[in-house]
Protein backbone atom coordinates (compact mmCIF):
# COMPACT_ATOMS: atom_id res chain seq x y z
CA UNK A 1 0.00 0.00 0.00
CA UNK A 2 1.30 3.36 -1.06
CA UNK A 3 1.17 6.14 1.08
CA UNK A 4 -0.48 9.82 -0.35
CA UNK A 5 2.71 11.52 -0.53
CA UNK A 6 4.58 8.21 -2.50
CA UNK A 7 1.59 8.53 -4.79
CA UNK A 8 2.18 12.64 -5.24
CA UNK A 9 5.65 11.98 -5.55
CA UNK A 10 5.54 9.01 -8.25
CA UNK A 11 3.44 11.12 -10.32
CA UNK A 12 6.27 13.79 -10.77
CA UNK A 13 8.28 12.94 -13.82
CA UNK A 14 11.17 14.81 -11.72
CA UNK A 15 11.66 11.30 -10.18
CA UNK A 16 10.40 8.76 -12.95
CA UNK A 17 12.52 6.08 -13.06
CA UNK A 18 12.94 5.36 -9.51
CA UNK A 19 12.45 2.21 -7.74
CA UNK A 20 9.26 1.99 -5.70
CA UNK A 21 11.65 1.28 -2.97
CA UNK A 22 13.72 4.23 -3.52
CA UNK A 23 10.67 6.37 -3.30
CA UNK A 24 9.64 4.96 -0.54
CA UNK A 25 12.78 5.78 1.04
CA UNK A 26 12.84 9.41 0.23
CA UNK A 27 9.12 10.03 0.88
CA UNK A 28 10.46 9.14 4.86
CA UNK A 29 12.35 11.81 4.86
CA UNK A 30 9.01 14.07 3.04
CA UNK A 31 6.25 16.44 4.52
CA UNK A 32 3.96 17.99 2.33
CA UNK A 33 3.63 21.82 2.86
CA UNK A 34 1.79 24.70 1.24
CA UNK A 35 2.68 28.31 1.52
CA UNK A 36 0.00 31.36 0.29
CA UNK A 37 1.01 34.07 -2.44
CA UNK A 38 3.51 36.23 -1.05
CA UNK A 39 5.36 33.85 1.23
CA UNK A 40 8.85 33.32 2.45
CA UNK A 41 9.92 29.45 1.76
CA UNK A 42 13.32 30.19 2.64
CA UNK A 43 15.66 33.50 2.89
CA UNK A 44 18.65 34.13 1.38
CA UNK A 45 21.67 33.12 3.78
CA UNK A 46 19.40 30.91 5.87
CA UNK A 47 20.46 27.18 6.58
CA UNK A 48 19.68 25.31 3.25
CA UNK A 49 18.14 22.10 4.90
CA UNK A 50 15.60 21.16 2.75
CA UNK A 51 14.25 20.52 -0.99
CA UNK A 52 10.95 21.03 -2.32
CA UNK A 53 9.08 19.28 -5.50
CA UNK A 54 6.84 22.31 -6.82
CA UNK A 55 3.78 20.47 -7.17
CA UNK A 56 1.41 23.60 -8.42
CA UNK A 57 2.61 27.46 -7.81
CA UNK A 58 5.25 29.60 -9.09
CA UNK A 59 8.40 30.45 -6.58
CA UNK A 60 10.51 33.71 -7.09
CA UNK A 61 14.17 32.93 -6.99
CA UNK A 62 15.98 36.60 -5.75
CA UNK A 63 18.09 37.96 -3.52
CA UNK A 64 18.45 41.69 -1.82
CA UNK A 65 20.13 44.22 -3.54
CA UNK A 66 21.12 47.72 -1.52
CA UNK A 67 19.82 50.68 -3.64
CA UNK A 68 17.45 48.26 -5.62
CA UNK A 69 15.68 46.19 -3.22
CA UNK A 70 14.53 42.67 -3.80
CA UNK A 71 15.90 41.37 -7.58
CA UNK A 72 13.90 38.49 -9.09
CA UNK A 73 16.47 36.49 -10.68
CA UNK A 74 14.38 33.39 -11.57
CA UNK A 75 11.23 32.10 -11.22
CA UNK A 76 10.71 28.29 -10.41
CA UNK A 77 7.31 26.60 -11.68
CA UNK A 78 5.28 23.14 -11.08
CA UNK A 79 7.23 19.83 -11.82
CA UNK A 80 10.74 21.04 -10.64
CA UNK A 81 12.55 21.24 -7.78
CA UNK A 82 13.46 24.24 -5.82
CA UNK A 83 16.94 24.20 -3.86
CA UNK A 84 20.25 22.96 -4.48
CA UNK A 85 21.85 24.59 -1.93
CA UNK A 86 21.56 21.96 0.44
CA UNK A 87 23.58 19.03 -1.31
CA UNK A 88 27.28 21.00 -0.59
CA UNK A 89 28.79 22.74 2.55
CA UNK A 90 28.55 25.37 3.92
CA UNK A 91 24.36 24.83 3.47
CA UNK A 92 23.13 28.11 3.05
CA UNK A 93 20.81 29.73 0.83
CA UNK A 94 22.36 31.72 -2.08
CA UNK A 95 19.13 33.28 -2.79
CA UNK A 96 15.62 33.31 -1.12
CA UNK A 97 12.77 31.97 -2.82
CA UNK A 98 8.86 33.91 -2.18
CA UNK A 99 6.13 32.38 -3.81
CA UNK A 100 4.05 34.27 -6.21
CA UNK A 101 1.36 32.17 -6.05
CA UNK A 102 -0.19 29.89 -4.02
CA UNK A 103 2.40 26.81 -3.70
CA UNK A 104 1.75 23.21 -2.82
CA UNK A 105 5.00 21.00 -2.59
CA UNK A 106 6.48 18.02 -0.91
CA UNK A 107 9.55 19.22 1.41
CA UNK A 108 12.48 16.79 1.41
CA UNK A 109 14.54 16.76 4.86
CA UNK A 110 18.09 17.48 3.69
CA UNK A 111 20.56 16.27 5.96
CA UNK A 112 18.01 12.86 6.16
CA UNK A 113 18.29 12.87 2.84
CA UNK A 114 22.40 13.68 2.30
CA UNK A 115 22.50 10.56 4.78
CA UNK A 116 20.75 8.19 2.40
CA UNK A 117 22.55 9.35 -0.21
CA UNK A 118 25.98 8.35 1.55
CA UNK A 119 25.37 5.57 3.09
CA UNK A 120 23.89 3.62 -0.17
CA UNK A 121 25.18 4.43 -3.12
CA UNK A 122 22.75 3.62 -5.75
CA UNK A 123 20.46 5.74 -3.82
CA UNK A 124 22.88 8.51 -4.04
CA UNK A 125 23.56 8.35 -7.60
CA UNK A 126 19.82 8.13 -8.89
CA UNK A 127 18.94 11.19 -6.97
CA UNK A 128 22.03 13.01 -8.33
CA UNK A 129 20.82 11.57 -12.06
CA UNK A 130 17.86 13.89 -11.89
CA UNK A 131 19.60 16.92 -10.02
CA UNK A 132 22.22 17.54 -11.89
CA UNK A 133 20.46 17.83 -15.27
CA UNK A 134 18.19 20.99 -13.60
CA UNK A 135 21.65 22.36 -12.31
CA UNK A 136 22.91 21.90 -15.75
CA UNK A 137 19.59 23.35 -17.65
CA UNK A 138 18.89 26.19 -15.17
CA UNK A 139 23.19 27.38 -15.55
CA UNK A 140 22.70 27.17 -19.27
CA UNK A 141 19.67 29.12 -19.55
CA UNK A 142 21.71 31.52 -17.00
CA UNK A 143 24.21 31.77 -19.77
CA UNK A 144 21.96 32.17 -22.25
CA UNK A 145 20.50 34.93 -20.30
CA UNK A 146 24.24 36.69 -20.48
CA UNK A 147 24.34 36.44 -24.20
CA UNK A 148 20.99 38.62 -24.52
CA UNK A 149 20.52 37.06 -27.57
CA UNK A 150 17.10 39.09 -28.30
CA UNK A 151 18.60 41.73 -31.28
CA UNK A 152 19.18 38.37 -33.44
CA UNK A 153 16.48 36.86 -35.63
CA UNK B 1 12.92 38.16 -60.75
CA UNK B 2 9.44 40.27 -60.36
CA UNK B 3 8.72 43.65 -59.58
CA UNK B 4 7.36 44.65 -56.39
CA UNK B 5 3.77 44.80 -56.22
CA UNK B 6 2.19 48.34 -54.79
CA UNK B 7 0.56 47.31 -51.53
CA UNK B 8 -1.22 50.10 -49.15
CA UNK B 9 -0.56 50.12 -45.32
CA UNK B 10 -4.50 50.00 -43.85
CA UNK B 11 -3.54 49.92 -40.29
CA UNK B 12 -0.09 50.06 -38.31
CA UNK B 13 -0.10 49.15 -34.81
CA UNK B 14 2.65 50.11 -32.65
CA UNK B 15 3.74 46.87 -30.53
CA UNK B 16 6.82 47.55 -28.89
CA UNK B 17 9.18 50.69 -28.55
CA UNK B 18 11.38 49.16 -31.85
CA UNK B 19 8.10 47.03 -33.35
CA UNK B 20 5.63 47.55 -35.37
CA UNK B 21 2.24 45.16 -37.22
CA UNK B 22 1.63 46.51 -40.72
CA UNK B 23 -1.64 45.54 -42.65
CA UNK B 24 -1.20 45.97 -45.85
CA UNK B 25 -4.00 45.50 -49.04
CA UNK B 26 -3.25 44.91 -52.63
CA UNK B 27 -5.11 44.13 -55.65
CA UNK B 28 -5.01 40.68 -56.37
CA UNK B 29 -2.33 39.59 -54.09
CA UNK B 30 -1.92 35.72 -54.03
CA UNK B 31 -2.26 33.63 -50.65
CA UNK B 32 0.34 33.47 -48.37
CA UNK B 33 0.68 30.83 -45.76
CA UNK B 34 1.30 30.70 -42.23
CA UNK B 35 5.72 30.32 -42.22
CA UNK B 36 6.01 31.84 -45.64
CA UNK B 37 7.10 35.26 -45.96
CA UNK B 38 7.36 38.39 -47.89
CA UNK B 39 10.14 40.78 -49.48
CA UNK B 40 8.81 43.90 -48.52
CA UNK B 41 10.34 47.18 -50.44
CA UNK B 42 10.93 50.89 -48.92
CA UNK B 43 10.97 52.40 -52.45
CA UNK B 44 14.19 53.97 -52.49
CA UNK B 45 15.48 52.28 -50.05
CA UNK B 46 15.58 48.63 -50.08
CA UNK B 47 13.75 45.20 -49.27
CA UNK B 48 14.40 43.02 -46.77
CA UNK B 49 12.50 39.61 -45.76
CA UNK B 50 9.31 39.43 -43.16
CA UNK B 51 7.18 37.11 -42.56
CA UNK B 52 3.31 36.43 -42.14
CA UNK B 53 2.21 37.61 -39.00
CA UNK B 54 -1.57 37.27 -40.58
CA UNK B 55 -4.01 37.69 -42.73
CA UNK B 56 -2.72 36.12 -46.15
CA UNK B 57 -5.80 35.70 -47.78
CA UNK B 58 -7.85 38.20 -50.21
CA UNK B 59 -4.89 40.46 -50.90
CA UNK B 60 -4.67 41.05 -47.08
CA UNK B 61 -1.45 40.95 -45.26
CA UNK B 62 -0.09 41.36 -41.43
CA UNK B 63 3.78 41.64 -41.27
CA UNK B 64 5.43 42.50 -37.98
CA UNK B 65 8.64 44.18 -38.25
CA UNK B 66 11.23 45.80 -36.10
CA UNK B 67 13.60 48.40 -36.75
CA UNK B 68 16.54 47.13 -36.85
CA UNK B 69 18.32 49.13 -40.33
CA UNK B 70 17.76 51.56 -42.84
CA UNK B 71 15.07 49.34 -44.67
CA UNK B 72 12.91 47.97 -41.77
CA UNK B 73 13.63 51.67 -39.86
CA UNK B 74 11.96 53.05 -43.25
CA UNK B 75 9.38 50.24 -43.37
CA UNK B 76 8.72 50.93 -39.63
CA UNK B 77 8.16 54.63 -39.89
CA UNK B 78 4.99 53.85 -42.60
CA UNK B 79 1.59 55.29 -41.92
CA UNK B 80 -1.40 54.15 -43.22
CA UNK B 81 -2.41 55.28 -46.60
CA UNK B 82 1.40 54.87 -48.01
CA UNK B 83 2.36 52.46 -50.37
CA UNK B 84 5.09 49.84 -50.10
CA UNK B 85 6.11 47.17 -52.20
CA UNK B 86 6.01 43.31 -51.86
CA UNK B 87 6.94 40.31 -53.74
CA UNK B 88 6.27 36.84 -52.76
CA UNK B 89 5.01 34.77 -51.54
CA UNK B 90 8.11 32.57 -50.78
CA UNK B 91 9.62 29.98 -48.64
CA UNK B 92 7.98 26.94 -47.15
CA UNK B 93 5.08 26.67 -44.41
CA UNK B 94 4.37 25.04 -40.94
CA UNK B 95 2.53 21.99 -41.33
CA UNK B 96 -0.03 22.36 -39.00
CA UNK B 97 -1.49 19.36 -40.01
CA UNK B 98 1.23 17.42 -38.62
CA UNK B 99 -0.69 17.92 -35.25
CA UNK B 100 -4.09 17.05 -36.04
CA UNK B 101 -4.82 14.48 -33.49
CA UNK B 102 -1.63 15.29 -31.43
CA UNK B 103 -0.63 18.01 -28.70
CA UNK B 104 0.71 21.29 -30.06
CA UNK B 105 3.79 23.52 -28.32
CA UNK B 106 4.55 26.81 -30.07
CA UNK B 107 7.96 27.94 -28.46
CA UNK B 108 8.42 31.83 -29.38
CA UNK B 109 10.83 34.10 -28.72
CA UNK B 110 10.75 37.61 -28.99
CA UNK B 111 10.19 38.73 -32.89
CA UNK B 112 10.02 35.07 -33.24
CA UNK B 113 6.12 35.15 -31.97
CA UNK B 114 5.14 36.92 -35.46
CA UNK B 115 6.08 34.23 -37.61
CA UNK B 116 3.85 31.67 -35.48
CA UNK B 117 1.18 33.80 -34.48
CA UNK B 118 -0.56 32.57 -37.50
CA UNK B 119 -0.11 28.62 -36.58
CA UNK B 120 -1.35 29.54 -33.18
CA UNK B 121 -4.65 31.45 -34.64
CA UNK B 122 -4.85 28.45 -37.36
CA UNK B 123 -5.01 25.90 -34.28
CA UNK B 124 -7.57 27.56 -32.30
CA UNK B 125 -10.12 27.89 -35.30
CA UNK B 126 -9.58 23.84 -35.63
CA UNK B 127 -9.01 23.47 -31.90
CA UNK B 128 -11.29 20.04 -31.79
CA UNK B 129 -8.55 18.82 -34.16
CA UNK B 130 -5.81 19.25 -31.59
CA UNK B 131 -5.24 17.61 -28.76
CA UNK B 132 -3.60 20.41 -25.62
CA UNK B 133 -2.70 23.00 -27.01
CA UNK B 134 0.32 25.21 -24.49
CA UNK B 135 2.00 28.44 -25.87
CA UNK B 136 5.36 28.93 -24.56
CA UNK B 137 6.38 32.92 -24.83
CA UNK B 138 9.91 34.30 -24.05
CA UNK B 139 11.26 37.98 -24.10
CA UNK B 140 13.53 40.44 -22.85
CA UNK B 141 11.02 42.50 -20.58
CA UNK B 142 7.71 42.64 -20.03
CA UNK B 143 7.39 45.99 -22.44
CA UNK B 144 9.17 43.71 -25.49
CA UNK B 145 6.32 41.22 -25.32
CA UNK B 146 4.38 41.30 -28.63
CA UNK B 147 0.50 40.93 -29.23
CA UNK B 148 -0.62 41.25 -25.26
CA UNK B 149 -3.84 41.43 -26.57
CA UNK B 150 -3.89 38.11 -28.47
CA UNK B 151 -1.94 36.78 -25.91
CA UNK B 152 -5.25 37.21 -23.19
CA UNK B 153 -7.36 36.02 -26.38
CA UNK B 154 -5.77 32.90 -26.65
CA UNK B 155 -5.35 32.21 -23.07
CA UNK B 156 -9.27 31.38 -22.89
CA UNK B 157 -8.84 27.89 -25.18
CA UNK B 158 -5.07 27.34 -25.14
CA UNK B 159 -2.18 26.69 -21.89
CA UNK B 160 -0.39 30.26 -22.72
CA UNK B 161 2.65 31.03 -20.34
CA UNK B 162 4.93 33.73 -20.78
CA UNK B 163 8.33 34.69 -19.51
CA UNK B 164 10.62 37.36 -19.22
CA UNK B 165 14.76 37.91 -19.17
CA UNK B 166 14.58 40.87 -16.94
CA UNK B 167 11.56 42.32 -15.21
CA UNK B 168 10.73 45.44 -14.88
CA UNK B 169 7.70 47.86 -13.08
CA UNK B 170 5.28 45.66 -11.37
CA UNK B 171 5.92 41.85 -13.19
CA UNK B 172 4.72 39.58 -11.21
CA UNK B 173 5.12 36.89 -13.93
CA UNK B 174 7.81 34.18 -14.85
CA UNK B 175 11.48 35.09 -15.17
CA UNK B 176 14.08 33.28 -16.86
CA UNK B 177 14.85 31.62 -20.10
CA UNK B 178 11.75 29.78 -22.29
CA UNK B 179 13.02 26.79 -21.76
CA UNK B 180 11.69 27.14 -18.09
CA UNK B 181 8.43 27.15 -18.86
CA UNK B 182 8.73 23.42 -20.88
CA UNK B 183 8.12 21.21 -17.57
CA UNK B 184 5.31 23.38 -16.59
CA UNK B 185 3.43 23.18 -20.46
CA UNK B 186 -0.18 21.27 -20.44
CA UNK B 187 1.10 20.12 -23.91
CA UNK B 188 2.98 16.75 -23.58
CA UNK B 189 6.47 17.13 -26.05
CA UNK B 190 6.76 13.63 -26.31
CA UNK B 191 2.91 13.65 -27.45
CA UNK B 192 3.28 16.95 -29.62
CA UNK B 193 4.48 18.54 -32.60
CA UNK B 194 6.46 21.40 -31.61
CA UNK B 195 6.71 24.73 -33.85
CA UNK B 196 9.60 26.67 -32.67
CA UNK B 197 11.21 30.13 -33.74
CA UNK B 198 13.41 32.84 -32.03
CA UNK B 199 16.81 33.67 -31.84
CA UNK B 200 18.57 30.29 -33.72
CA UNK B 201 20.54 30.00 -30.67
CA UNK B 202 17.24 29.90 -28.10
CA UNK B 203 15.80 27.60 -31.09
CA UNK B 204 18.98 24.94 -30.56
CA UNK B 205 18.47 25.18 -26.71
CA UNK B 206 14.31 24.69 -26.59
CA UNK B 207 14.66 21.86 -29.11
CA UNK B 208 17.49 20.05 -26.41
CA UNK B 209 15.22 20.83 -23.91
CA UNK B 210 12.51 19.06 -25.81
CA UNK B 211 14.20 16.04 -26.83
CA UNK B 212 15.35 15.46 -23.13
CA UNK B 213 11.92 15.24 -22.52
CA UNK B 214 10.97 12.60 -25.06
CA UNK B 215 10.31 14.80 -28.27
CA UNK B 216 11.16 13.60 -31.56
CA UNK B 217 13.23 15.36 -33.97
CA UNK B 218 11.09 15.15 -36.87
CA UNK B 219 8.22 16.38 -34.74
CA UNK B 220 9.94 19.92 -33.89
CA UNK B 221 9.30 22.40 -36.68
CA UNK B 222 11.64 25.96 -36.74
CA UNK B 223 12.06 28.79 -38.56
CA UNK B 224 15.55 29.72 -39.90
CA UNK B 225 15.98 32.97 -40.93
CA UNK B 226 19.57 33.70 -41.65
CA UNK B 227 20.80 36.73 -43.62
CA UNK B 228 18.34 36.64 -46.98
CA UNK B 229 18.53 39.11 -49.19
CA UNK B 230 17.15 37.86 -52.43
CA UNK B 231 14.65 35.76 -51.43
CA UNK B 232 14.35 33.49 -54.35
CA UNK B 233 17.35 31.23 -54.00
CA UNK B 234 19.86 33.28 -56.78
CA UNK B 235 22.18 35.33 -53.96
CA UNK B 236 23.98 32.71 -51.57
CA UNK B 237 23.56 34.78 -48.72
CA UNK B 238 21.45 32.44 -46.71
CA UNK B 239 23.03 29.28 -47.91
CA UNK B 240 23.29 26.90 -44.80
CA UNK B 241 25.20 23.91 -45.76
CA UNK B 242 23.63 22.20 -48.91
CA UNK B 243 20.04 24.64 -48.19
CA UNK B 244 19.50 28.21 -49.22
CA UNK B 245 17.34 29.20 -46.65
CA UNK B 246 14.54 31.46 -48.39
CA UNK B 247 14.19 28.55 -51.25
CA UNK B 248 14.18 25.44 -48.91
CA UNK B 249 12.71 27.68 -45.89
CA UNK B 250 12.64 29.03 -43.62
CA UNK B 251 10.45 26.30 -41.97
CA UNK B 252 12.28 23.18 -41.89
CA UNK B 253 12.01 19.78 -39.73
CA UNK B 254 14.58 20.12 -37.05
CA UNK B 255 16.22 16.84 -38.00
CA UNK B 256 16.92 18.17 -40.90
CA UNK B 257 18.75 21.29 -40.02
CA UNK B 258 19.92 20.15 -36.59
CA UNK B 259 23.73 19.16 -37.72
CA UNK B 260 23.65 22.01 -39.71
CA UNK B 261 23.08 24.52 -36.41
CA UNK B 262 26.46 23.77 -35.55
CA UNK B 263 28.27 24.85 -38.61
CA UNK B 264 29.58 28.17 -38.18
CA UNK B 265 29.36 31.29 -40.65
CA UNK B 266 32.39 31.98 -43.23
Amino acid sequence: MLSDLTIRVLAQPFFAGLTIGMVRELCECASAESFPAGATIFAEGGAADAFWLLERGTVALGLHAPGRGDQVIETIGPGTVLGWSWLHPPYRWHFGANTIEPVTAVRFDAAAVRLRCETDAEFGYAMLSRLTPIITERLQATRLRLLDLWGTP
Amino acid sequence: MTAPVPYRVTDRRVETADTVTLELIGEDGPVFAPGQFAMLTAYGIGEVPISLSGGGRDGRLVHTLRSVGAVTKALHATAPGQVIGVRGPFGTTWDVDAARGRDVLVVAGGIGLAPLRPVVESVLARREEFGRVSVLVGARTPGDLLFPADLRRWRQRADVRVIVDRPAGRWTGNVGLVTGLIPQAEAGPAAAVAYVCGPEVMMRFVAAALIRRGAAEHDIQVSLERDMRCGAGWCGHCQLGPLLLCRDGPVFRYDTVEPLLRVREL
